[in-house]
C-alpha cells in the first residue's frame, strides 16, 4: 500500500481551503489550511439538521462507507447511516479531518505556506490543541453556511472537541453527545501518550521529525506507540476472552522472542496495520493536543464556568470496563454541567468491551443514542 | 428504584405535581420512565431533571428528550450545587434508600422544598396483616415478597415526622393521595413537602 501521506490536491475528499490566518493556541499562525471532510444525506431548507461528527486520535472523515485506502467499513459504520442511530435519511451528517491529522487536512506532511520554501513541515509545524482543531472546524462549518449544528457528536478525542464546541461556540450547537472522554487528559493518559512519543522518536528513521524525503519511514517506532495504545482502548476482561494465553500457531514456547503467544501476534498486527494509514508526526501533534486539553484550565481552574454561557443540551455516555476514559471522567463533566444548570443526561452503558466501545457494536448504546436525538429532535424550535 | 408510572398520573403523583408552582425548577429522584417529568414540563412549564438507577428508565426519559442522569439517590446528590432546585421530589423511594437521613439533608440543600412520598407501615391494614397472619404484609403500595423487596427501610408517618422534629426539618404540607391530612392509622401512603428550618 502507498503511504497515506495526501496533500490537499488528492480527491479522497472534498477539501475545504481556508485563506483567512487562523491564530492558534500556541501563539503561532497558519496563513491558510485545507480541511478534508465528508457528508452524507442531505442539509433541509432551514439548515437545521446537520450533525457533526469529531472523530478520535486515529480516526479520519471516513466515518461510514468504505475508506477509499483501506477498503474497510468507515470506523462508526455501525452508527452513521440510512436507519442507523444517526439517520442520514434524517441528517445531514460532516465528518472532517481534524487540524494536524494525515488525511488531507492540513498537518505536519504538509507543504509550508512560504512560496519558496515548500518542503513539508514536518516537526516545524505548530503545536495544536483541541481547541485550534474545533476552530478551523468552525471555518468549514461557516463555509457550509450552517448557522446552528443540530448536534455535535463523538467519542474520545472526539468528544473533546465536543466539550471545546459546547464551550467555545454554545450558541452554533443545539444539542451534544459526548462519549467516553474527558475534560481533561488524566496524568495516566498523559504518561501512556508520552509512551508512544518517545517510541517514535527513538525511531532512527524518524530524522527529528523530517523523514518525508526519505525512503524509510519511523514505521517501527509508530508501530510501538500503537501497539502500547491498543492495549489502553480493551479492556483487561476482552484481552483476556479473546486471546488468554493462548500460543500462536504452535504448540510449544518457543524459548525465544518470536510471537509466541496470539495476543504478540495481534499487537504485532495491529501496529503493522496501523503504519500503512497513518503518519508519526500526525500522531506526535495530536496526542500532544490530546495531552494539553483542560477545559477547567481555560476557565480559571473552574469546570463549571467552562459551561455558564451554554445552553445546548448534553448527553454524556460511558462504559463500564473503560479505564482509560473511565465514568468517574464523566461523571465530573456531570456535574460541571449540573452546577452551570446545563440540561444534561447521562448513561454509564454496561460493557466488557472497554474504552472501544463506542466503536464496536453496542446495541444498548445505539439505542440510546438514537433515543437521544430523538428527544432533542422533538425539543428543537425548528421543523 | 424504579417506579412504576402508568398514565394517567398515579394519584400521589397527581397530588404531587399540584404542589408544584408553573415554572420552577424540579428534580424528580428515582423518575422512572419519567412520567411524572414529562406532565410537569408539559402542564407546569418547569425546568424538569431526572435522576433513575434503572438503564431501561433512564432510556425511556432520554427518548422522551427529558434530561435524566443514571445516579443512585444515596451516593450521586452530591453532584449537584446547593439550591439548584425549587422542588426535589423522591417518590416512594425514601424507604428503599440506604442512608434515609442523609438523602433527606442532600434533598433539602440541593433544593428550597422536598416533596417525598412513602408507604406508611403503621396503615391498620399493615398492622393487621402482621398481627393476624404473622407474615410480612403486602399491599399495592408494599407489593414485594419480603425477601425480594428493595423496601430497606421502612417507616410510618409518625416516624417520618419524629425524624423531621429531630433534625430540624420543617413540615410544609402533609397530605395523602385522597387530598386528606395523613392518619397514621387510616393512611396506606403519605405525601410531604418539607423545608429546612433557617
Amino acid at each position: 500500500m502507498t503511504h497515506p501521506l495526501r496533500s490537499s490536491s488528492d480527491s479522497l475528499s472534498p477539501v475545504f481551503h481556508s485563506t483567512t490566518p487562523l491564530a492558534l493556541d500556541c501563539g503561532a499562525e497558519l496563513p491558510h489550511f485545507h480541511i478534508a471532510y465528508q457528508t452524507w444525506g442531505q442539509l433541509n431548507k432551514h439548515r437545521s439538521n446537520a450533525i457533526l461528527v469529531c472523530h478520535a486520535l486515529t480516526g479520519d472523515q471516513f466515518a461510514t462507507g468504505k475508506h477509499p485506502l483501506s477498503q474497510k467499513d468507515g470506523w462508526w459504520h455501525h452508527v452513521v447511516g440510512p436507519d442507523k442511530p444517526i439517520d442520514t435519511n434524517k441528517y445531514f451528517v460532516i465528518c472532517s479531518n481534524v487540524l494536524g491529522g494525515c488525511m488531507g487536512t492540513t498537518g505536519p506532511q504538509a507543504p509550508r505556506h512560504d512560496k519558496k520554501d515548500t518542503r513539508p513541515w514536518g516537526s516545524d509545524f505548530p503545536v495544536l490543541t483541541i481547541r485550534d482543531m474545533v476552530r478551523a472546524q468552525k471555518r468549514l462549518i461557516d463555509h457550509l453556511t450552517i448557522d446552528q449544528l443540530f448536534c455535535v457528536i463523538g467519542g474520545s478525542m472526539g468528544g473533546m472537541q465536543v466539550l471545546q464546541w459546547a464551550t467555545t461556540y454554545p450558541e452554533h450547537v443545539f444539542a451534544a453527545v459526548a462519549i467516553a472522554t474527558s475534560t481533561r487528559h488524566t496524568t495516566q493518559n498523559i504518561s501512556f501518550h508520552e509512551i508512544g512519543r518517545q517510541a517514535i522518536m527513538a525511531d532512527a528513521n524518524w530524522h527529528n521529525g523530517h523523514y518525508y524525503d526519505q525512503s524509510r519511514k519511523p514505521d517501527r517506532g509508530l508501530a510501538v506507540a500503537r501497539m502500547v495504545a491498543h492495549i489502553t482502548y480493551l479492556s483487561e476482561q476482552a484481552l483476556h476472552q479473546k486471546f488468554g494465553r493462548n500460543l500462536q500457531n504452535r504448540h510449544n514456547l518457543s524459548y525465544g522472542f518470536d510471537a509466541d503467544f496470539q495476543v504478540e501476534s495481534y499487537l504485532r498486527y495491529q501496529g503493522a496495520q496501523f503504519v500503512d494509514r497513518f503518519d508519526a508526526n500526525t500522531y506526535l501533534y495530536i496526542t500532544r493536543a490530546m495531552d494539553y486539553f483542560d477545559l477547567a484550565g481555560e476557565h480559571g481552574g473552574t469546570l463549571a464556568k467552562a459551561f455558564q454561557k451554554t445552553r445546548t443540551r448534553f448527553y454524556v455516555v460511558s462504559f463500564s470496563s473503560d479505564w482509560l476514559f473511565p465514568t468517574s471522567e464523566s461523571r465530573l463533566i456531570v456535574k460541571a454541567l449540573n452546577a452551570a444548570a446545563v440540561p444534561v443526561s447521562f448513561t454509564e452503558v454496561t460493557s466488557d468491551k472497554g474504552h472501544d466501545a463506542f466503536l464496536l457494536n453496542e446495541p444498548r448504546f445505539h439505542e440510546l443514542l438514537h433515543g437521544f436525538l430523538e428527544g432533542a429532535a422533538h425539543h428543537h424550535p425548528s421543523p | 428504584m424504579t417506579r412504576n408510572t402508568r398514565n394517567p398520573l398515579r394519584d400521589d403523583l397527581q397530588i404531587i405535581a399540584s404542589l408544584i408552582e408553573k415554572r420552577s425548577r424540579v428534580l424528580d429522584i428515582g423518575c422512572g420512565d419519567g412520567t411524572l417529568l414529562q406532565h410537569l414540563q408539559r402542564h407546569h412549564n418547569v425546568d424538569a431533571r431526572g435522576m433513575e438507577l434503572s438503564h431501561s428508565g433512564v432510556q425511556s426519559c432520554v427518548r422522551k428528550g427529558l434530561s435524566v442522569i443514571q445516579g443512585d439517590a444515596d451516593t450521586d446528590l452530591g453532584d449537584y450545587p446547593r439550591q439548584a432546585f425549587d422542588y426535589a421530589i423522591l417518590g416512594q423511594t425514601l424507604q428503599a434508600t440506604r442512608q434515609p437521613l442523609n438523602v433527606l439533608k442532600e434533598i433539602l440543600r440541593i433544593a428550597h422544598f422536598g416533596i417525598i412520598s412513602f408507604p406508611n407501615f403503621a396503615y391498620w391494614r399493615t398492622r393487621l396483616h402482621l398481627l393476624l397472619s404473622g407474615t410480612m404484609p403486602q399491599n399495592p403500595y408494599l407489593p414485594h415478597l419480603w425477601h425480594e423487596t428493595p423496601n430497606i427501610h421502612l417507616c410510618s408517618i409518625k416516624d417520618f415526622t419524629q425524624l423531621c422534629r429531630a433534625h430540624d426539618i420543617e413540615i410544609i404540607r402533609a397530605l395523602t393521595p385522597h387530598n386528606r391530612t395523613p392518619s397514621n392509622w387510616r393512611d396506606p401512603l403519605a405525601i410531604f413537602m418539607i423545608k429546612q428550618r433557617a
